[in-house]
């Protein structure tokens, strides 16, 4: 009695919805203190044992969850108990509540199944709406397999519109119940040939989405699908019916053919855009072989982008995009809409655009549309300008920089990139930069330029974005110092005061890189006095070291094309320490005897590497680094630890002989090349791209097991990671420098220590294994880790002149020759099988479980797991135990069942073989009717519309037996 | 199919959100910011198409258009013809305005349950089901129909509780 009462006086002074929101919007207290409040009162009224109370209650609860996104899965118990009630607004409630808020995970959903077969069986076609309304959003497993049967029933409804909305949840039902297909799928198909507008547009809608998905399972049913597409006047079934063509013509060439014809008379007579586009979309994505189908869709596109509505000239955009790779000539044709496009105030419009304008780069005109785009860029937004500076890059490194011939006009765009205002592609251009320099040797003067430019502005530094850029600009200057018009303004710029804004990932890189630049600079000074020794020394030549030569060429930046090859060779020349020691001091005791004439003739030599300018700039980074012993990073600490070290030694050789007798200085000085030497030998290792593969091409050696898991290291490199990825500043190639990693090629180069011994011995052990340690499965396993980027016979008398080339600087004494070709693309050094971009080894796509399923299920294959490679034999077994399944279904009558192919109940195999004899038959028939053509066709078009179902029937089945080739006979297209 | 229609004031408050496919009620709302959030940043007279691959997944496009102070917006897949959403949309718009003659952002605030089923009328499962508004207000009619005749003996509390409000 007393909860009567406190339950009727709930209901009185109960706030319902309209209260809630008038609330909301007064918003007097807060909206969230509001609402808590508001949720305390519907946590008690939904306790209610009044079903109005309880009801509103509910409602007030799904709309705040709806709207604002308050938890309501507490309450779906309630909810169900409201849906359950006889009164058509309280169920009402409940089913909306439970459909905005109920899911898979919802546990009460077991107790639904029971209210919802009762709802759709209801004779109130509302009634059943709530219900399928409900059922269309949480359909699971168990809810789709126990409800198929009432589906079943709902699909011949003599009411539209519950039929119409059976229709559309069957779909759903399909993708969680895929044994409901072989029941169901008659059914849904009659509703395809129906008479009724609605249920067949709803029936094309449901196919749109199954044929999306798995096309070929639904290649038979291509004759109804023509049959809509000539007859239906319906925009929106017509859309669809192309949706599906689109996805079947692919499949079957003959169908394709019949099909154009008609798209191309919708095209030409509608007056919907939206049909009109989708006709131009089936016809440029699936039926690209009809030149003349194509040319009408590329005049509509046209249209599409000369209208002023946005919206269609974005779609038109759209369109060209599709077309793009294979019709080259509809952007083309459309050149100035697009560019003009790159300036339209729409961003989409833009984008797409720019898209377009990527794809018609080719090697003839990428010169021109980069100046074009950049020029757009500086115009642009932030957001858009760095749109177009990476689809620049992108376009530009696609396939190993396949349309850039002049390399030099590349390296200076991505320079004038870098200066961009909004540029914010730093690392793309830095990882091209460096790659560029590993890969095309004939790029490195050029690219030891726009590193200089770079490095020496010191505007730059303070841009975070460009950090990156000048990372690798520094570590190319550096690297590449011999081809740098002035060391000496290079190491000024390195060292400028500026830097101390660069992190320190970058400014290690900037020390490391003023250590090579100085090396460089001692060792020219130091050669340049020994190269007027007189050449005729006996000694130098039993040594057989042209000295002279390399002096020469080191300072002489024009000459130099490939120095490093000739240090190379004297550094093998002499790799035995011993031997190198000896001709050294040989050559000292040959020099010594004519010091006094060298030693005149120095300063005279060249303004730059005078004594002075020497110790000048041994000061100059002795004052700019000597601050960064104290530095908190280890790198910069320990790099300019480095180069002050090696200044100390060597200022005491130079500087400190002033005062002593010129023999004595001549000898020292003799001795710090002599060192200098060994470190610039230790610096002058050829760096090369190393393929992702190479760490696992090198054979494990006998005896040497490897600990599969490497867990326990994570423990003592867990705060190194860290480190590691701030310093990776220069991807692969540095690692020899920052992590000491194990790619000891590299590591010869950073060895700083006068390390005669290791530099030596690897050298020797590199001339035994090859370059890259890499398995020499073939003699010329060399060349092969770099073949030269153009494969194409054009290019084939140049490739064997590069091949030559390798072989000579491989072996060799002389300097590498220019090809002789007016402006040959110089070579690209690629590693045919690491480099291979990641991407397109993503290509294994895991086949759609759904769609399989729904294909077994069309097959009439129960077994979900073996596909349709099905022996006959078995197949037929299945179909007999299927047939079993769905005798459960009540009313389904047995001889359209097995009629229908599809849903098809078991009769036994002398059935369907019969079915498959008369398959046959019609075939062979037909294949003179089509010879026929015209009429003919048509015929056979209607008559297999009453002889279609054993068609569908043999259909399935050769699909069954040929799984590959499923065979459509012709009669059907 | 269409994945979500959701309903956006200009100041970024949803005013109707119904998702096809189950999205957890947090999610729904950070959603709707983000949808808002590129919305609100595009200009006037520009194409009412957006990219929403990374707030919906690969193969996700998204319709949006203006109407007084509301943002329209429907998500869908490749399954649907863009063109053909705009005019669904006009649809619903279209429905809505015939059912509360000259609609309103309030309507649509005080008419919560309505609007779905005129929704669920035109959308059910994803799927396009009825693009007559004239097809559409029958049904709907019909159905408020049957909640007010199943609603006609509780009308005592009910006018004692909209007496209360005022």
């Amino acid at each position: 009695m007393a909860t009567t009462a406190s339950s009727f006086m709930d209901s009185l002074f109960q706030r319902t919805l309209d209260d809630l929101i008038k609330g909301l919007r007064h918003n007097l207290i807060g909206e969230q203190l509001f609402i808590s409040k508001s949720l305390e009162d519907i946590r008690k009224e939904i306790k209610s044992t009044d079903l109005q109370t309880k009801s509103i209650a509910l409602e007030k609860l799904t709309y705040l969850s709806s709207i604002h996104g308050i938890d309501m899965s507490w309450a779906a118990f309630h909810a169900v108990e409201i849906m359950s009630s006889s009164r058509f607004s309280h169920k009402k409630i409940g089913y909306l509540a439970a459909s905005l808020s109920f899911n898979e995970s919802t546990e009460v959903l077991l107790l639904i199944t029971n209210q919802l077969r009762k709802d759709l069986s209801s004779t109130n076609e509302f009634e059943v709406n709530l219900a399928l309304e409900c059922l269309s959003v949480i359909a699971t497993i168990d809810l789709a397999r126990d409800l198929t049967p009432e589906l079943f029933t709902l699909l011949s409804s003599s009411k539209v519109y519950v039929r119409k909305k059976a229709i559309a949840v069957i779909f759903k039902v399909f993708e969680k119940y895929q044994d409901s297909v072989g029941v169901c799928f008659k059914r849904l198909v009659e509703n395809l040939e129906g008479s009724d507008g609605k249920s067949m547009s709803a029936a094309v809608g449901v196919f749109c989405e199954l044929a999306a998905k798995d096309p070929r399972a639904y290649l038979p049913l291509a004759p109804e699908f023509y049959r809509i597409l000539v007859d239906c006047r319906n925009n929106w079934v017509l859309i669809k019916v192309l949706k599906i063509f689109a996805s079947l013509a692919p499949l079957e060439p003959r169908l394709a053919k019949r099909i154009v014809e008609p798209i191309c008379e919708l095209m030409r007579k509608t007056g919907a855009k939206s049909l009109l586009f989708e006709c131009i979309r089936t016809v440029v994505t699936s039926l690209g072989e009809y030149e003349s189908a194509v040319r009408l869709a590329v005049s509509k596109t046209r249209e599409f982008l000369s209208d002023d509505d946005s919206n269609l000239k974005y779609l038109g955009l759209q369109a060209l995009t599709i077309m793009g790779p294979k019709h080259l000539w509809a952007i083309l044709e459309n050149k100035e809409v697009v560019i003009k496009s790159l300036s339209d105030t729409d961003s989409n419009v833009k984008l797409a655009a720019l898209r377009l304008v990527m794809t018609m780069v080719s090697e003839d005109n990428v010169i021109e549309i980069c100046r074009v785009l950049l020029n757009y860029s500086l115009k642009s937004d932030p957001e858009f300008c760095n749109e177009i500076l990476s689809s620049i890059l992108f376009t530009c490194s696609r396939n190993f920089y396949e349309i850039i011939v002049d390399f030099d006009w590349y390296v200076s765009l991505l320079g004038e990139m870098s200066r961009i205002p909004n540029c914010q592609k730093g690392e793309e251009i830095e990882s091209q930069l460096i790659d560029i320099c590993l890969r095309v040797e004939d790029a490195r003067p050029e690219l030891v330029r726009v590193g200089r430019d770079l490095v020496i502005d010191p505007a730059l530094l303070g841009n975070p974005f460009l950090h990156g850029i000048l990372s690798a600009a520094a570590w190319v200057s550096g690297e590449y110092v011999e081809f740098a018009k002035s060391p000496f303004e290079l190491l000024e710029a390195l060292l400028q005061p500026r830097t101390n804004l660069l992190p320190s990932s970058v400014r290690s890189v900037y020390i490391q890189s003023s250590f090579k630049v100085l090396v460089f600079c001692l060792h020219s000074y130091l050669l340049n006095n020994e190269a007027h020794i007189p050449s005729s020394s006996p000694e130098k030549l039993a040594s057989g070291v042209p000295d002279t030569v390399l002096g020469d060429g080191f300072l002489e930046a024009s000459v130099i094309t490939a120095p490093k090859s000739i240090v190379e060779s004297e550094h093998d020349a002499d790799f035995s320490p011993g031997a190198s020691n000896h001709g050294v001091s040989v050559e000292n005791d040959g020099e010594d005897v004519i010091h006094g004439q060298t030693s005149l003739s120095v300063p005279l030599e060249k303004d730059y590497f005078t004594r002075e300018s020497i110790i000048k700039l041994l000061d100059m980074s002795e004052m700019a680094l000597g601050p960064l012993l104290e530095s908190h990073e280890v790198e910069i600490q320990e790099r300019s630890r480095n180069v002050i070290g090696l200044i100390e030694l060597i200022k005491q050789e130079i500087t400190g002989p002033l005062v002593k007798k010129e023999t004595d200085d001549m000898r020292d000085e003799f001795k710090a090349l002599n060192m200098i030497r060994l470190i610039c030998d230790g610096f002058s290792e050829e760096l090369g791209p190393v393929p992702v593969t190479a760490q696992e091409r090198v054979p494990v050696p006998e005896g040497l097991t490897l600990v599969e898991n490497l867990c326990d290291l994570d423990t003592i490199f867990a705060d190194m990671n860290l480190l590691t990825q701030s310093s990776l500043i220069l991807g692969t190639l540095n690692l020899g420098e920052t992590t000491g990693g194990s790619l000891s090629d590299l590591q010869t180069k950073d060895d700083l220590e006068p390390a005669t011994e290791s530099t030596s011995l690897l050298s020797e052990h590199r001339k035994r294994h090859g370059l890259y340690y890499l398995p020499s499965e073939k003699s010329n396993s060399l060349y092969n880790a770099y073949p030269p980027a153009n494969d194409s016979l054009l290019q084939q008398n140049e490739n064997d002149h590069v091949d030559d080339l390798v072989k000579l600087t491989e072996q060799s004494l002389v300097p590498k020759k220019k090809p002789s070709h007016a402006k040959p693309r110089p070579v690209v050094v690629k590693l045919d099988e690491g480099d291979v971009p990641i991407t397109s080894r993503k290509l294994e796509s895991e086949e759609n479980l759904l769609s399989g399923a729904v294909r077994d299920a069309l097959l009439g294959n129960e077994d979900k797991s073996t596909s349709a490679k099905v022996p006959c034999g078995k197949s037929s077994s299945k179909r007999i135990e299927k047939g079993k399944q769905s005798v459960d279904v009540p009313s389904e009558s047995n001889d359209n069942a097995a009629d229908k192919g599809k849903a098809d109940v078991g009769k036994g195999s002398s059935r369907r073989s019969k079915g498959r004899g008369k398959e046959r038959k019609h075939k062979s028939g037909v294949k003179g009717g089509t010879q026929r053509e015209g009429n003919g066709q048509r015929e056979n078009l209607k008559s297999s519309r009453t002889s279609k179902h054993k068609t569908h029937h043999g259909a399935v089945d050769s699909v069954n037996v040929i799984p590959q080739t499923p065979v459509i006979p012709d009669f059907l297209l | 199919m269409i994945k979500a229609v959701l309903v956006i004031n200009d100041k970024g408050k949803p005013r109707l959100s119904k998702f096809y496919e189950f999205q957890p009620p947090e999610k729904q709302q950070e959603l709707i910011r983000s949808v808002y959030g590129v919305l609100c940043s595009r200009p006037e007279n520009v194409s009412n198409f957006v990219q929403s691959n990374q707030l919906f997944g690969l193969d996700s496009r998204l319709v949006y258009k203006t109407f007084a102070t509301l943002y329209f917006v429907f998500i869908f897949d490749s399954s649907e013809n863009e063109l053909a959403m705009l005019d669904l949309m006009q649809v619903f718009v279209e429905t809505l305005d015939k059912c509360f003659s000259n609609v309103c952002e309030l309507d649509i605030v005080f008419n919560f349950s309505k609007v779905h089923t005129i929704l669920d009328e035109i959308i059910l499962g994803g799927q396009v089901l009825e693009t007559s508004s004239t097809e559409i207000m029958k049904a709907v009619d019909e159905i408020s129909r049957l909640e007010k005749a199943s609603n006609a003996m509780t009308l005592v509390p009910k006018s004692i509780a909209t007496w209360q409000s005022r």
